[in-house]
């Protein structure tokens, strides 16, 4: 059981929202590049993020570029599971390749602050702050088997080849 | 038989039959990164236990992003995607041969190839009937290692495309109407296949523009059947014996099919901060602009610079503005050289730019100031992409940027030729 407080956002953030290319050159440090997280959508987002919370979107979250470095660094902040009404395809693959769940669901029902409950198991959210309780689309077998791992590189470290 | 481009490509390549939906395992024929992914796919590569390359020959790494460097973190990095070529024997392309995307698309793609790069716009390499996609770091490594990669086979839309541009309206006008028309979510997991007579006569270059922007509407693929006109790209770029003919079948499943009647587009523009924001150029007459970039993967090709060049011409450009021109690659600046088109833009009062990405990710070489707007050539004008949250970016065709050049507003280039 995942537990938490949200961290709301709109539709269509971008990855320049979550980690914008004028930080390229901090790339190659990385906890440098972490204080920056989704800094051009909400600029105090990093210093009042806690260990365990959830990044809370709307629709197409992760859009643009395939830099991987968005999800790392919302990884980096503790951050346990990200939920959106939808995510952008190269973005998905990405935070599930670093073992981050992406979690698909009705997140209009859920505001800023709200305490989270999330069973990845069972498949269910529980907003313990207004009762609600949503359930999220299943993780396709094989991003679940790469989740499972850690992620892709952990996976191919045990593995040393993929297989669907 | 029934096979859509992406089902034909990942059946060939999987040694399956390969239907929308289903999970494969497909062979990877080209893959790559850029300098600001490819440390990271170097550094997942080295803890993977991988240990060497699947195919040397056929992974690239490129120095394009920030090229040349602006800064000692980002040259510390360009050592590293040195090194790893040195010790791996794979390739590298240096500061100043130009973008990623056109350089694939000139010299590496296929039709019929599987090409993974860690750059969203990867996709480009679909305008010559690859199935080309961008992924992230991790998983460019392990196509590095393992020469395979894991896809979901995607659903695919058919565009269809009929009737006669008007002048000066072209490929960006036509791939910024359907990302408005679509959205920016419009196409999310999905294929994009381009049809019709309007395709068929379409430049390699402007199927590139078109399978570069696929991205923009959420598309995992941006795919043209091979032709004739394939068959020369590949003939002028020397080599000629990369072509095969790929082609959908006849009756292929779409899970949509879209119209777009080519002769009613107008010179399109997509307003801040989102590509599908789109509005006619004529539309947003008046608004002032401080800079004009034309380039990039989108549209930094010869052709682009030649419709630049035929409205720049003799002329200048307003006082204003800031006109930033960044062919797409060597070759591509070479032979705007010959073509007296660079004279024409120093005359006309441009900044020319080394090949490569320019300003269009905000690392460097043109980043704007607090308030100020920009119209580009490239392909995404999210908040902050070109280096400041506090600046507008305005989308558009390289007639639509040059005509504006000269105005110092966005201004429809019907109104200048």
């Amino acid at each position: 059981m995942l537990k938490g407080k949200a961290h709301k956002f709109g539709d269509g953030i971008s990855t320049d929202h979550i980690i914008p290319g004028r930080y390229a050159h901090l790339r190659s440090n990385l906890p440098e590049l972490a204080k920056h997280v989704l800094e051009d959508a909400d600029i105090n987002f990093a210093s009042k993020v806690k260990p365990g919370d959830f990044v809370v979107g709307g629709s197409n979250f992760g859009l643009g570029s395939s830099r991987e470095h968005a999800p790392l660094v919302i990884k980096m902040a503790g951050v346990s599971a990200i939920l959106a009404k939808s995510v952008a395809r190269i973005f998905f693959r990405n935070a599930i390749n670093l073992g981050l769940p992406v979690l698909i669901c009705d997140t209009d029902k859920i505001s800023d602050g709200d305490k989270l409950e999330v069973d990845l198991a069972e498949g269910t959210v529980r907003d313990k702050t207004n009762g609600a309780e949503l359930t999220f689309g299943r993780i396709p077998d094989v991003m679940l088997k790469i989740l499972d791992e850690g992620g892709l590189i952990p996976y191919i470290q045990k593995h040393g080849d993929m297989q669907v | 038989m029934s096979k859509t481009l992406a089902e034909k490509i990942l059946s060939a390549k999987s040694g399956s039959d390969a239907k929308a939906g289903d999970i494969v395992i497909a062979k990877v024929d080209l893959s790559f990164v850029q300098d600001t992914t490819g440390p990271l796919t170097v550094r997942q590569f080295q803890s993977s236990g991988m240990g060497k390359l699947a195919n040397a020959e056929r992974t690239l790494l490129f120095i394009d992003h920030a090229a040349p460097s602006p800064n000692a973190s980002l040259s510390n990095d360009h050592i590293l995607l040195r090194d790893f070529s040195r010790q791996t024997g794979c390739i590298l392309s240096e500061a100043g041969d130009g973008v990623c995307h056109q350089i694939v698309a000139e010299a590496y793609a296929r039709p019929g190839d599987v090409v993974v790069g860690a750059d969203s716009h990867t996709v480009t390499a679909g305008g010559l009937g690859a199935f080309a996609t961008g992924m992230g770091s991790s998983d460019v490594a392990v196509a590095f290692g393992l020469g395979r990669t894991w896809l979901r086979v995607p659903e695919t839309s058919k565009i269809e495309v009929t009737g006669d541009f008007q002048k000066v309206v072209g490929a960006k006008d036509l791939i910024l109407h359907l990302i408005g028309k679509i959205g920016a979510d419009g196409a999310t997991y999905k294929a994009l296949e381009f049809h019709g007579s309007t395709i068929e006569k379409m430049s390699m270059s402007g199927r590139f523009t078109i399978a570069n922007m696929a991205v923009e509407a959420g598309a995992k693929a941006g795919l043209f059947a091979s032709d004739q006109m394939t068959l020369n790209h590949l003939v002028n770029e020397g080599r000629g014996k990369d072509y095969k003919a790929i082609a959908a079948d006849a009756d292929a499943v779409y899970e949509k099919v879209i119209k777009v009647n080519a002769a009613e587009l107008e010179p399109t523009v997509s307003k801040p901060h989102t590509v599908d924001n789109t509005a006619l150029a004529r539309e947003l007459k008046g608004t002032k602009i401080q800079q004009v970039v034309i380039g990039t993967c989108t549209n930094g090709r010869l052709e682009d610079l030649a419709v630049a060049a035929g409205i720049l011409k003799g002329k200048k450009r307003a006082p204003s503005v800031r006109l930033i021109i960044a062919p797409a690659s060597r070759r591509v600046l070479l032979s705007a050289i010959e073509a007296g088109y660079i004279k024409e833009f120093v005359e006309a009062g441009a900044i020319i730019l080394p090949p490569g990405c320019g300003p269009c990710l905000g690392l460097h070489q043109g980043v704007l100031g607090d308030g100020e707007v920009c119209l580009s050539t490239a392909n995404r004008n999210f908040e902050g992409r070109m280096g400041n949250p506090r600046s507008f970016i305005y989308l558009g065709s390289p007639a639509t940027a040059a005509a504006s050049a000269l105005t110092g507003e966005i201004t429809d280039p019907r109104e200048v030729v």
